[in-house]
């Protein structure tokens, strides 16, 4: 397969501009590139959901065109979303069907052959598993291989995986390298897409590296290393370490014993967790999405009810408050979506800057809001934490992600503040973005603020934290000093000790 | 377009501008154009439908009358209007209007026969009385969202039905029941419960009357709230995003509970300001679908009271517009009511207008 | 540590049912205290005709006992659930309403008797729009698009099939309104679909608009012309053997048309939705739009084509209004069916049979406020107007927590290209 310089614009936004890829049967070729780099616009245009603006497609040396994502899977091309594309509430044979369903009479749906031919391809690629499951109830590896089969069932030759291992525990991506590996050995094409250095060093033939649109670089595993990629990947020299000097721990501002949450289907999301938070700290917490990190995150700061267990801040108990009593202690909440949780996409940055103090007496008398000084804390939060904006005027979802997040982290922290929880700080930010949030963190903590970090990104755990728990289907299963071996943390992140 | 223009540099940019203004002098436009064509598909002559279009600008605004009676029929239509836009800043769509109407105007009528009070305090309190009642009404739609996540489409809905069959059983309660008549009409307000007519001076025969100065503060009061004040702040918060809001603090409960009232007491208001202004007792069709008429002023108002206090005016000009094309061109009244839908549409759709006009959006 | 977890949701648990119990009690009591204080003598159920081929006698039930009875069971289920605090006791609820309305059945009836039998085929009969109108409902949200304007539909229909029916006679009347319907599916699919306009807003204005149009051309057209809104009126078929069956046989094979056709679009819907292939694509796309466009499924098409289905069921149910039942068109006829059609829809959970079930119970409310003005009791007829109202707001509340949607409800598709 072959693409030859393939453009494609988004209004102004070149997203991708003239590039040229190839590869071949039986071979895995890694795209590296940062968020935003353009890989997906380019996996998309491959699919057939976006049309390129210009260049060629390929395929055994004939030119092709997809007008929809059918006609690609026509031609043998089949992708595996970072987000599955699998309905929660069908079973994995419908999931796999859905849209080349085989049929009998009156456009009845054959199901004793489509199972057939889903326990087919699974036994002939070693993809197990259980045709009749409902997708929503199994982990997410298993998720994955039924997309897998999903695109071998519509016969494709050349497979695209986007992000694939972003939700899998590291037992997890040792499987699906296997898998992956096996599909090789069938002399399919593979396209590996990613951000992780390691990943692609790991398991590919051939790397390309992709920024702002453009193919900047081919290398091979063999001969390059984690560095000379990253620097191809940002366009500059990075600094993979924040700097943190020692601190002494301070007095416990926050003590956790015991806590447990229920979920909604009565299944425990969070048992038994504990832990305790100084000053001058930064506690990480560790762990593959979707172990209770949010959920832990959500009872802290009063956002979530509590079935059992103590939270007290600086030795008070203040289990089950509301998330303004546990606001006006100084306990500052960066949450793990801004555009979902912690801005208001319509509210202008000034409307933004006091979203959780409107009611305090600075900004509102009796229940009249003060908007003067409104517009002078928002224009000090976006000169203190460099927010690129010409007004306070604007609304919220005109400034890009980076700053959107300075924006939110300046709110949190230019306020009189004791402790600091940030969930995925920096999580669909610009690399300059990452650095200056960084060292905003490590400020705080060096000011005398507990920190406590959640992010599924276990380099940035390392590179911030003091001390680092790792937490596992809902519970604490290790704790680490800041200088262990990462390899040591995944192992644990996978649940084993 | 030079005058557009002009008013444009007012406005932030272009885009808001067209958005605010030019799209819904438009939407109007074309909806009135529409009418008129159905009326000529529906068997009426051109010269009918020209008498129509004539009535329709004479009966608004052709006189100091036809004046007053548009701004008597604006004046219930704000009132309900701000209300929509209240819920609608928070979130929430009200349809409910029509039964809070009811429930407000009933309460005022009882207020308004069955107490001899001294002129300005009956006053206040028929309206502050056919308010609560309003707010009462919409409460129910209001707690119910916020307790068991039942729609409030669906709920006020129903309670606008419900609404009307307990009017027509009060209408039949003998001690409410007009004396010496049959068919279902209350006894009449005491003129001390009335609201004054404010062009008296000129002529007492125009109709408009103190409600209309009542709405316009009200509008500024609700401009206040929405826009100046931490209420206001937690409605457009839940409104906008519910997450966010749960984060910041805001109980989204609490918010969706009292905007819905609030806007319910703005609606039971247009009831006491129709009972006590204009029409002095309640009939089974005393809300005359002013709920419904509201929904559309609140849309094309754009949710802003300044913008609801126009569309209001320019409503009230259709109905008194109606009205006369009702007498002299002999057009039922529901044309107006398919005017009415088609504004929504071409607001709610303004692609629609966008792509008919191309030249006007360069 | 996980013993006191244990605790507790016990106790949640104990608290939920103990609430749900009191309730049952306090029911229990309310019944015996109003309906079975002062009554005395028999209520009598007409369960046949005497003309029927195979007659029944009629059901002569004692009025106060059996009023005591129904209230104690209700206050012993009460009492059980409170006490055992069992995992599920929604059977239990059931049988407890199914007894006070029995109880009040026939506190209304006692000392003079009542056609059983009348009041189920009459909620036959009025559960058909409901039904239909929840067909249209379900059609339109399996592809996630929510469809408030059904009760325009069914006014549209109506109005179509009396003036239609009238110039055309009933069969093309019927065909014509069918179509009408499918027409405002289609502006309502361009308008959400197409314009992506807020589907809530696009339905009232669907609506207001049908409510508009039809009380215009009534007094413009119809009321100059009588013999316009005068369209004939499908009789009932009585099906052969069938129709003799006691009870049973003229609560469902003595209908017209519309109550065979009801029955036979709820079957096929649910083949369709749930056997077919079709259905299949049609539930992903509603459950998970972009996964259905990614395997070449056009989201766009097919909400495009399931809500002018929708509307075109919505345009048959609203023929029954008027070509099924009374052969003229009033302003506003529909009542509201619309939007109770969408409660039935939310109770049955957005499958066929389901909603077919919640609109018998929607049609019973319907019969029973007709027929009890009939029994002359001392309650207002304004009041038992209101029941059908009543019903589906304690229907909206009390399940809407439980059941799901399909979950892209109300978001509209953008295709990316």
């Amino acid at each position: 397969m072959k693409l030859h310089e393939i453009s494609k614009s988004f209004g102004p936004v070149k997203a991708n501009s003239n590039i040229n890829l190839t590869v071949d049967r039986g071979e895995i070729l890694g795209l590296l590139g940062e968020n935003g780099a353009g890989k997906t616009t380019l996996m998309n245009i491959l699919t057939g959901l976006y049309k390129p603006d210009s260049g060629k497609i390929l395929i055994d040396n004939q030119l092709r065109e997809f007008h929809n994502p059918r006609e690609a899977n026509k031609n043998g091309v089949g992708m595996v979303h970072q987000h599955f594309m699998l309905v929660p509430v069908f079973s994995v044979t419908e999931n796999i069907i859905l849209g080349e369903e085989p049929t009998k009479r009156f456009n009845k749906i054959d199901l004793e052959n489509a199972k057939n031919k889903v326990l087919k391809i699974s036994s002939e690629y070693k993809l197990d598993v259980d045709p009749d499951q409902i997708i929503e109830k199994l982990p997410v590896g298993i998720q994955q291989r039924v997309e897998i089969i999903k695109i071998l069932f519509r016969d494709a030759e050349i497979l695209i995986f986007d992000e694939p291992t972003a939700v899998l525990t590291p037992q997890e991506v040792v499987e699906f390298f296997e898998i992956i590996k096996n599909l090789k050995k069938t002399g399919k094409a593979i396209i590996f897409i990613t951000h992780k250095l390691h990943e692609v060093l790991e398991i590919c033939d051939r790397i390309n590296v992709l920024r702002r649109g453009k193919i900047v670089g081919e290398e091979y595993p063999k001969k390059t290393d984690k560095k000379k990629l990253a620097e191809l990947m940002v366009g500059r020299t990075v600094n993979l370490r924040t700097s943190r000097k020692k601190m002494e721990q301070g007095e416990v501002l926050l003590e956790v014993n015991g806590l447990s949450i229920l979920s909604d289907n009565k299944e425990y999301v969070l048992s038994n967790v504990d832990l305790k938070l100084h000053k001058n700290e930064i506690l990480g917490i560790a762990g593959v999405q979707g172990n209770g990190q949010t959920e832990l995150v959500e009872a802290l700061t009063g956002l979530r009810s509590v079935s059992s267990g103590k939270i007290s801040y600086f030795g008070k108990e203040y289990k089950n408050f509301s998330p303004r009593k546990i606001h006006q202690l100084g306990v500052r909440h960066i949450p793990e979506d801004r555009q979902k949780q912690g801005l208001i996409g319509e509210f202008s940055l000034t409307e933004n800057s006091i979203l959780n103090t409107y009611y305090e007496e600075e900004f509102s008398y009796n229940i009249t809001l003060n908007w003067t000084n409104a517009k002078i804390e928002a224009k000090k939060i976006i000169e203190k934490f460099d927010v690129r904006t010409n007004s306070e005027n604007i609304s919220a979802n005109k400034l890009s992600g980076g700053n959107q997040q300075k924006l939110l982290i300046g709110r949190e922290m230019s306020r009189s503040i004791n402790l600091l929880i940030a969930s995925q700080p920096t999580r669909g930010v610009d690399v300059g973005s990452i650095e200056y949030i960084h060292n905003q963190i490590v400020f705080a903590r060096n000011k005398g603020i507990g920190v406590i970090l959640n992010s599924t990104e276990l380099e940035e755990i390392i590179a911030l934290s003091d001390r680092i728990i790792v937490l596992f289907e809902g519970k604490v299963i290790a704790e680490f000093p800041s200088d262990t071996d990462p390899n040591i943390i995944g192992l644990a992140m996978a649940g084993e000790n | 377009m030079k005058i557009f223009n002009y008013f444009g540099n007012y406005f932030s940019n272009r885009e808001t501008f067209q958005e605010i203004i030019v799209i819904p002098v438009f939407a109007t436009l074309l909806a009135i154009f529409l009418g008129l064509l159905l009326l000529i598909v529906s068997g009426s002559s051109n010269e009918i439908a020209l008498k129509a279009l004539i009535a329709l600008f004479y009966g608004s605004f052709g006189s100091i009358s036809s004046i007053s009676e548009t701004l008597t029929a604006a004046t219930p239509l704000i009132f309900a209007a701000l209300g929509i836009a209240v819920g609608f800043k928070a979130g929430l769509f009200n349809i409910g209007a029509e039964g809070q109407i009811i429930l407000g105007g009933m309460a005022a009528v009882i207020i308004g026969f069955s107490f001899q009070l001294p002129f300005f305090i009956h006053l206040i309190l028929i309206l502050l009385v056919g308010a609560l009642f309003g707010a009462l009404y919409a409460f129910i739609s209001g707690w119910l969202k916020a307790t068991t996540g039942a729609h409030e489409v669906i709920t006020t809905i129903m309670l606008n039905l419900i609404a009307y069959r307990l009017l027509d059983f009060f209408l039949r309660i003998p001690s409410i029941q007009k004396e010496g008549r049959n068919d279902p009409i209350s006894k009449s307000i005491l003129d001390t419960a009335e609201l004054p007519r404010i062009l008296y001076f000129l002529d007492p025969n125009l109709r408009v009357h103190m409600g209309f100065l009542i709405a316009i503060f009200a509008v500024l009061i609700v401009y206040w709230l929405i826009f100046y004040t931490t209420i206001g702040y937690e409605f457009r918060a839940v409104g906008k995003n519910l997450e966010a809001s749960r984060y910041s603090g805001i109980s989204p409960s609490m918010t969706i509970i009292l905007a819905m009232s609030i806007a319910g007491l703005l609606a039971g208001l247009a009831g006491a300001s129709q009972i006590a202004g204009v029409l002095g007792r309640a009939t089974p069709g005393f809300s005359a679908g002013i709920g419904f008429d509201a929904i559309a002023v609140a849309l094309l108002g754009r949710a802003h009271p300044i913008g609801v206090l126009f569309a209001g005016i320019l409503f009230g000009a259709l109905i008194a517009g109606g009205r006369q094309m009702q007498v002299s061109a002999d057009v039922s009244l529901d044309l107006i009511t398919v005017i009415q839908a088609l504004i929504i549409i071409f607001i709610a759709a303004p692609v629609l207008i966008r792509k008919l006009f191309p030249w006007i959006f360069r | 540590m996980d013993n006191t977890i244990k605790n507790n949701i016990e106790e949640k648990k104990t608290k939920k049912s103990i609430i749900v119990g009191l309730c049952l009690i306090v029911l229990g009591s309310i019944i015996y205290i109003f309906l079975g204080l002062n009554i005395e003598g028999y209520a009598t159920f007409r369960l046949s005709r005497p003309t029927d081929p195979f007659a029944l006698p009629n059901l002569i039930l004692p009025a106060h006992s059996f009023i005591g009875i129904s209230a104690l069971l209700i206050a012993f289920f009460g009492g059980r659930i409170i006490i055992k605090a069992p995992k599920k006791f929604t059977l239990f609820i059931a049988l407890s309403f199914f007894l006070a309305i029995a109880a009040f059945l026939v506190w209304a009836t006692a000392g003079k008797s009542f056609s059983l039998t009348g009041m189920l085929q009459a909620t036959v009969v009025r559960a058909v729009p409901i039904a239909l109108a929840a067909m249209a409902g379900i059609l339109c949200e399996r592809v996630a698009v929510i469809n408030i304007g059904i009760e325009g539909m069914l006014l549209a229909g109506a109005f179509a099939g009396a003036l239609f029916g009238s110039i055309f006679g009933n069969f093309f009347g019927l065909i014509l309104a069918v179509l009408v319907g499918g027409f405002f599916g289609f502006i309502l699919a361009a308008l959400v679909v197409t314009f992506r306009v807020d589907q809530i807003i696009a339905g009232v204005a669907i609506n207001i608009f049908v409510l508009g149009i039809t009380s215009f051309l009534t007094s413009h057209l119809l009321k100059s012309n009588p013999e316009l809104n005068d369209a004939p009126v499908f009789k009932s078929i009585n099906l052969p053997v069938l129709s003799d069956i006691p009870v049973l046989g003229p609560v469902l094979f003595k209908q017209n048309i519309f109550v065979y056709f009801s029955i036979f679009i709820v079957i096929i819907s649910t083949y369709y939705l749930f056997k077919t292939a079709y259905g299949l694509r049609a539930r992903a796309v509603g459950e998970h739009p972009k996964a259905a466009e990614t395997l070449g499924i056009s989201v766009l098409k097919t909400r495009f084509h399931h809500v002018i289905m929708g509307g075109m069921i919505a345009g048959f149910g609203g023929a029954w209004f008027t070509l099924g039942s009374v052969g003229r068109f009033d302003e506003g006829m529909t009542g509201g069916r619309g939007f109770i059609g969408l409660a039935a829809m939310i109770f049955g959970r957005w499958h066929p049979v389901g909603a077919l079930f919640a609109a018998l119970i929607f049609g019973f409310a319907d019969s029973l406020q007709q027929k009890l003005a009939i029994l002359r009791t001392p309650i207002p007829s304004e009041f038992l107007a209101m029941a059908p109202y009543l019903v589906t707001i304690i229907v909206v509340a009390g399940i809407v927590g439980n059941a799901k949607p399909p979950q892209a409800i109300g978001q509209a598709y953008v295709k990316e290209n």
